[in-house]
């Protein structure tokens, strides 16, 4: 009796972040050896350790295969075809925003993200990332004055290098997988923030990515660390210019936790997910992974993810510190041809370590989305407590969901819980909202956003609305 | 304000309504009764514009516009409610929030301004004494966990906050108590008005005692047999629908 035809409709929306901007761009020859990484390196000025560093990192990846585990299928990549290195031509760097190219930041108008409108009336510091290279950091100053450190992570390799080589790849070794190992290798840049001692970092710090230059993956690198006592709370946010060939965007993030700090890093991903017949889209394999290394400490993460057209992302929590607390707060949606395999680890190493998992994951047109967690508590870990909380929403008979929790306890005393529901959008849902004068539009939205609630009352404000908004643009139509 | 003019519908390919009249002015309470599988239901939800009806042939004007052109929601902008036999749950949704949507989106389309959330409550709450309900419902999930009789009563308060021209209940009395019929039944007589038709969709007659129509119409295999009023219904009440039936069938 139900016909599917309003909310095949729905999902039905173009990207509404496609576009090119024409900048110059000083690209390196597509290919992957030993040179290129010495030109990555020399273009950065980079000191002896890095290279080494990224040396060594090469020489692992030499010996990895591809991973083939995860619930995701696309065509095999070429890691030769691409370009590692790509740069808004510049002169000197500029120091304000009037040194901007000025195309550049029309591109940040389009995308709702007016650099100095932004950073003025919300307060926010954003570091913006064109490219494979940061190009305007506002609010430096008084961030300084904290002695907070928020920098492009090249400048950090050229002013912090103690500070760099201290902790760079203590949470994501360089051989610690595939793309973590391609990313040591070739990573262009990223952001680096350091809070020292007993400081609440002012303000929330924002980084806007955004992948231009046709065939040039994207190998960001981030390293957070707060020292003990410190708090931080980091902003992510991405959107991709409309591309027909895929895009690899493999990055990784490292969170350091010390003594009685807390790190909180949300995400709103946006990046190109494919055109409706599931062509191109960003390859989006990331590493991310916190480490709780001092007693009392926390790490959170916050994820929205609605871009993309394959996500293979796991952000972690290594709780090491006795009582330190992993938070992992998750939606994926895909919508179309999109895959996603997304979840998380949570590591118990100390005693009385707490960690939640609340993921939620929605597949609409023909999406597939696999939710994969490992809660593993070691003998150590004496008072150990899991929560994991993993609802799926189908919209539509096309789409997938699919779960793979795993378990593994060594520590007789821990407790563990783990809470799975599956549900649909059915065609009575929307019929009764659609009765009490909502488009069906709305009402997917509302129903969504209602699914989705305790991952979004996590995000930070500005973030919270903007993720709602895109939750409702990425669905356009499934259910049945 | 409703007419319906030789109304036929088919669901599955199968002749459910065989060519339905029916006139409804503002002011008006019509109460269409009849046997299990009768075509009530089909009735009520082709008036809302449902899926999965079709309609092949006849016409229904609403306000003087031609229904079937209209998309649900704009039926309800319009001024159509439908009180569900079934209301639906929506896990998730609070009611505060349905409720809230729901009015301004109508409110947007009569060329209202929209209620803030303060103005809202106000609002809501007042309604809420209409069918006797308590505060927490506003912040539970959408009939999530609620008993037959409180999902009714959330239908009868969406009815009074949304204000329609024309109210259609399915089956509101099936599965309520004495007690809980009577606070229902309450709601929707505070509700008549001279501005507002009902058109009551049941199976029993009980549901007329309380809110007693001025039409009554009996239908019988996708067609309405017999018109008359609440003494019709009442004439059904002690004969049941078989006398009805064969005569329909010899006629």
């Amino acid at each position: 009796m139900a016909n599917t035809q309003p909310l095949d409709d729905l999902i039905k929306r173009e990207y509404k972040h496609g576009f090119f901007t024409a900048i110059e761009s000083d690209t390196l020859p597509p290919g992957l050896n030993e040179d290129v990484i010495r030109a990555i390196s020399a273009k950065k000025h980079e000191p002896e350790f890095m290279l080494e560093w990224r040396l060594n990192a090469f020489r692992h990846w030499q010996a990895m295969q591809q991973p083939t585990w995860a619930h995701v299928h696309y065509p095999a990549i070429d890691y030769q075809a691409i370009s590692y290195y790509s740069a808004p031509k510049k002169k000197d760097g500029p120091k304000s925003l009037d040194e901007v190219d000025p195309e550049l930041l029309r591109t940040y108008e389009k995308l709702g993200v007016p650099l100095h409108e932004r950073a003025r009336l919300a307060g926010v510091a954003v570091d913006a990332v064109f490219d494979s290279v940061s190009v305007a950091t506002t609010f430096k100053e008084k961030l300084a004055e904290k002695g907070v450190i928020f920098c492009p992570f090249s400048e950090a390799v050229q002013k912090y290098p103690e500070l760099v080589r201290k902790y760079l790849g203590t949470v994501v070794p360089p051989g610690d997988n595939f793309y973590a190992a391609l990313n040591s290798a070739v990573f262009s840049d990223g952001s680096f923030v350091y809070v020292p001692e007993g400081v609440r970092c002012p303000m929330e710090l924002s980084t806007y990515f955004r992948i231009n230059a046709a065939s040039t993956g994207q190998f960001e690198r981030t390293l957070i660390i707060a020292d003990e006592g410190a708090y931080v709370s980091y902003l992510e946010g991405c959107t991709a210019p409309m591309r027909d060939e895929n895009q690899l965007h493999a990055a990784v993030v490292e969170l350091v936790a010390l003594k009685n700090a807390e790190i909180k890093y949300s995400t709103v991903q946006n990046w190109y997910p494919g055109d409706a017949q599931g062509r191109g889209g960003i390859y989006n394999f990331v590493t991310k992974r916190g480490h709780c290394r001092g007693a009392d400490s926390k790490i959170a993460w916050t994820q929205v993810e609605t871009g993309s057209a394959i996500t293979w992302k796991y952000p972690s929590c290594i709780l090491e510190g006795d009582n330190s607390v992993g938070e992992f707060y998750s939606v994926a949606l895909t919508n179309n041809y999109q895959q996603a395999d997304t979840g998380t680890k949570m590591i118990h190493i100390g005693k009385n370590t707490r960690s939640t998992i609340i993921s939620k994951g929605i597949s609409a047109g023909h999406g597939q989305n696999a939710y994969r967690g490992l809660v593993k508590i070691l003998k150590s870990a004496e008072g150990a407590r899991n929560y994991t909380q993993c609802d799926s929403l189908l919209l539509g008979d096309k789409c997938g969901a699919h779960t793979f929790p795993y378990i593994e306890v060594k520590n007789p005393g821990a407790k563990v819980e783990h809470e799975a529901t599956t549900s649909k959008i059915s065609e009575d849902q929307l019929f009764y909202c659609q009765q009490r004068g909502l488009s069906a539009e709305d009402a997917v939205s509302m129903i969504v956003n209602g699914f989705c609630k305790e991952v979004i009352k996590e995000l930070p404000m500005e973030f919270a609305v903007e993720a709602q908004n895109l939750l409702g643009v990425s669905l356009e139509g499934s259910v049945g | 304000m409703l007419s319906i003019k030789n109304l036929q519908v088919n669901v599955d390919g199968k002749s459910i309504l065989k060519g339905i009249d029916l006139e409804v002015k503002a002011g008006e309470v019509h109460a269409i009764m009849g046997p299990n599988g009768s075509g009530k239901s089909t009735l009520a939800n082709v008036l809302a514009g449902r899926e999965g009806y079709e309609v092949v042939g006849g016409e229904i004007w609403f306000k003087g516009r031609n229904l079937l052109e209209l998309a649900p929601e704009q039926r309800a902008r319009e001024g159509i409610f439908l009180a569900f036999q079934y209301p639906v749950e929506i896990p998730g949704v609070s009611n505060v929030y349905l409720l809230k949507a729901a009015v301004n989106a109508v409110r947007k389309h009569r060329g209202l301004s929209e209620l803030d959330a303060m103005d809202f409550l106000t609002t809501v709450k007042e309604k809420m004494k209409l069918v006797q309900m308590n505060e927490q419902f506003l912040y539970r999930a959408v009939n999530e966990g609620f008993s037959g009789g409180e999902k009714k009563r959330n239908e009868i308060l969406q009815m009074a906050l949304l204000e329609p021209a024309l109210g259609i209940l399915d089956e509101t009395d099936s599965g309520l108590d004495i007690d809980a019929l009577k606070i229902v039944s309450d709601g929707v007589n505070a509700l008549r008005s001279p501005e507002r038709a009902m058109v009551l969709v049941t199976h029993y007659q009980r549901l007329l005692d309380y809110v007693v129509p001025d039409y009554v119409h009996v239908l019988v295999h996708g067609r309405i047999v017999k018109s008359g009023d609440r003494g019709l219904a009442l004439e059904l009440e002690s004969k049941g629908y078989g006398w009805i039936e064969s005569a329909a069938a010899r006629a």
